[in-house]
């Protein structure tokens, strides 16, 4: 069990610089995920810290000792790779030994702790089989059997679930999450999947070009969004989100739309600053369709036209257009509704969101 | 007819085509082997007959009798010269092996300056043909006093080969996955083990080939040794084939009975390494 904690870490590829400087600090056996869109630094990242990268400048250090410039034999570490890398001319029981055989552990060891690992994962049937024997799902659990068996201080997962078909996914996140329950490690989880992040991790990195957005639990980051961006790349649908004006305690959209001003932002804004409004799809719903947190008075009523209707089951999303823009609307316990017609939509300001349109960050914190 | 029936009989018969144009392919390909065996059991009056003896009257061993029989009996130190080529062979192709490995890895795996132009360049290499070298070769030999020595061949040898190691086994190399070497770091071992352990086993069908074609490529040139060796210190089979002639006569019997000699070691030998040149190893390793 370690912590892990990053310190003003840089990577530069020649004169590029892909990671600036970030600072990260992992509590002992917390889960840690790092988010972002492809090339935003988070593998790399990862990359850094089990050494399998040089870092160009900064400092790594887990449990407490600096880890620069160890080899990655050297960091009691275990990594999970988005493509599995199991050895093929080796068996399940071989490629989960491995690391112990190369330690030099007695045999009756290795057995020991090989047998064990496979009994948390269900992996016993398979022991005798080769990799190119199994399915992607077994083979993604023999990839975490090699990595517990080693009884890491840290484990690091590279997007180990991207590869699998989605049922497979959210099965095997349920089984990561219950092997974190059960090894209480350190684990430090790269996903460019929001859901997988949002569902396994104590605390979310987003990572947005080489910086951090921000740093918070699943609940922060989803409710208290630090930047637009960190709003529009968390919760699915997205965000909606649009530029507007304060004027008098409204907002005014390009087309003339006005809103009230959400209560929580009256003395955080300006007459005349140019802002960016943001509201979830849950948020925005035909009138007795959804659910408001706030009080009844920061329920505001407007008329949209319902443009294509997205049926899930228990809930449509429900395309509609404000002042030019695409909103999302979500309606709970769904009732046809006429494309093409205004309907009387219900927001929920009490949970709308304001960002400066400039640098992008959240309005009053 | 049914259209069933018709789509079965053309299908048959176009197996039965297939089989006799593999049938005749095989012949033109094996004749000549076949031919030379033949050769050395026949008398050279059979062999020299005009139009040719297809089946044999009378076969017997007495060219593979008289070879080994001596000076003087129509026999030539075969011995010498096998153990010359097995020598020279096994040699240059472990060094060329060697430097393929060390030269295939750092191709497949690292990046460094003038890294398409040096591929390039070794690729040219071997446009040039071997007997356009012989000369320039034979010059600096001369000087060096590595004329008719093991060591002046095997390195002419290791020349010839090592572009074609280094490129066969880059090859296999590239097929390896970087995600093991890298998951074998991680699992404890130096960048050394992770060599040997994962990607070395993995590679293991691509340096066998490469050893395959350079052991026969040194095994059979010619043109070279002739120029390069002299006597039974260095002299290797296949020039030793050219002690079947003489000023006015050609012993076809024997020097055939000599070419048997020298195929049957290069065969066992490519038997013996191809089990290990199985495909698809990989398999298995990474997604999909």
């Amino acid at each position: 069990m370690a912590t892990v904690s990053l310190h003003k870490l840089v990577k530069r590829y020649a004169s590029v610089e892909v990671v600036h400087g970030i600072d990260l600090e992992v509590a002992d056996r917390e889960f840690i995920a790092l988010v972002g869109p492809s090339g935003c630094g988070k593998s790399t990242t990862l990359r850094m810290i089990a050494g399998l990268e040089d870092i160009s400048g900064g400092e790594i250090r887990i449990d407490g000792e600096v880890v620069n410039d160890l080899p990655p034999r050297s960091r009691n570490i275990s990594m999970v790779f988005q493509s599995y890398a199991l050895y093929p001319h080796m068996s399940v029981r071989e490629n989960m030994g491995f690391s112990l055989k190369i330690a030099r552990r007695p045999q009756d060891e290795i057995d020991q702790r090989v047998a064990e690992a496979a009994r948390t994962l269900d992996l016993e049937p398979l022991l005798d089989r080769r990799p190119s024997q199994l399915s992607g799902g077994q083979r993604q659990r023999v990839a975490m059997g090699r990595a517990i068996v080693r009884n890491p201080a840290v484990f690091l997962f590279d997007e180990p679930l991207s590869n699998l078909d989605a049922k497979l996914r959210t099965q095997m996140r349920t089984e990561i999450k219950k092997l974190h329950a059960k090894v209480r490690s350190t684990v430090v989880y790269v996903t460019h999947d929001q859901i997988e992040a949002m569902t396994l991790a104590d605390r979310i990195v987003i990572m947005r070009d080489g910086h951090i957005e921000q740093v918070g639990t699943p609940e922060d980051v989803f409710h208290q969004p630090a930047t637009r961006f960190v709003a529009g790349f968390i919760g699915s649908p997205p965000m909606n989100l649009q530029e507007a004006v304060v004027d008098d305690g409204g907002l005014v959209f390009a087309g003339g739309t006005r809103l009230p001003l959400p209560r929580a932002f009256k003395d955080k804004t300006e007459t005349g600053s140019k802002v960016v409004f943001g509201l979830r799809p849950d948020d925005l719903y035909p009138e007795g369709h959804g659910l408001h947190s706030g009080g009844e008075s920061d329920v505001h009523a407007i008329d949209l036209p319902a443009g294509i209707m997205e049926p899930l089951g228990n809930e449509t999303l429900i395309y509609t257009e404000v002042d030019g823009h695409e909103w999302i609307a979500r309606m709970l316990n769904p009732k046809p509704l006429a494309t093409g017609e205004a309907h009387r939509f219900n927001i929920d300001l009490s949970n709308a969101h304001l960002f400066d349109s400039e640098t992008g960050r959240r309005l009053g914190g | 007819m049914e259209a069933n029936t018709l789509n079965r009989l053309n299908r048959r018969l176009l197996k039965i085509g297939h089989l006799i144009s593999l049938f005749l392919a095989m012949s033109i390909i094996c004749l000549p082997g076949l031919w030379v065996v033949l050769s050395s059991l026949r008398p050279t009056v059979e062999i020299m007959a005009k139009p040719p003896v297809w089946i044999p009257q009378q076969l017997s061993f007495d060219a593979y009798v008289s070879m080994f029989s001596g000076a003087g009996r129509g026999g030539i130190p075969v011995l010498d010269y096998f153990i010359n080529s097995v020598i020279i062979a096994a040699s240059s192709t472990i060094i060329a092996l060697v430097v393929g490995m060390a030269g295939g890895y750092a191709f497949a795996r690292y990046r460094f300056r003038g890294k398409t132009a040096i591929f390039v360049g070794f690729m040219l290499t071997r446009t040039v043909p071997g007997i356009a070298l012989s000369l320039p070769l034979f010059y600096v030999y001369a000087r060096l006093g590595v004329i008719d020595t093991h060591f002046g061949m095997i390195m002419a040898y290791v020349a010839l080969n090592v572009p074609f190691t280094v490129w066969l086994i880059d090859g296999f190399f590239r097929q390896v996955p970087k995600d093991l070497a890298e998951a074998a770091q991680i699992d404890g071992c130096t960048r050394w083990q992770a060599f040997w352990q994962v990607e070395f086993p993995l590679a293991r069908p691509g340096i066998a080939s490469a050893g395959i074609f350079a052991f026969l490529i040194s095994w059979n040139e010619f043109a070279l040794a002739s120029q390069l060796t002299r006597s039974t210190n260095s002299k290797t089979l296949p020039v030793g084939l050219l002690d079947y002639t003489a000023e006015f006569t050609t012993d076809w019997r024997g020097m055939c009975a000599l070419a048997v000699v020298m195929i049957i070691p290069a065969l066992a030998l490519t038997f013996i390494v191809q089990k290990h040149l199985v495909s698809g190893l990989t398999s298995g390793a990474v997604k999909g």
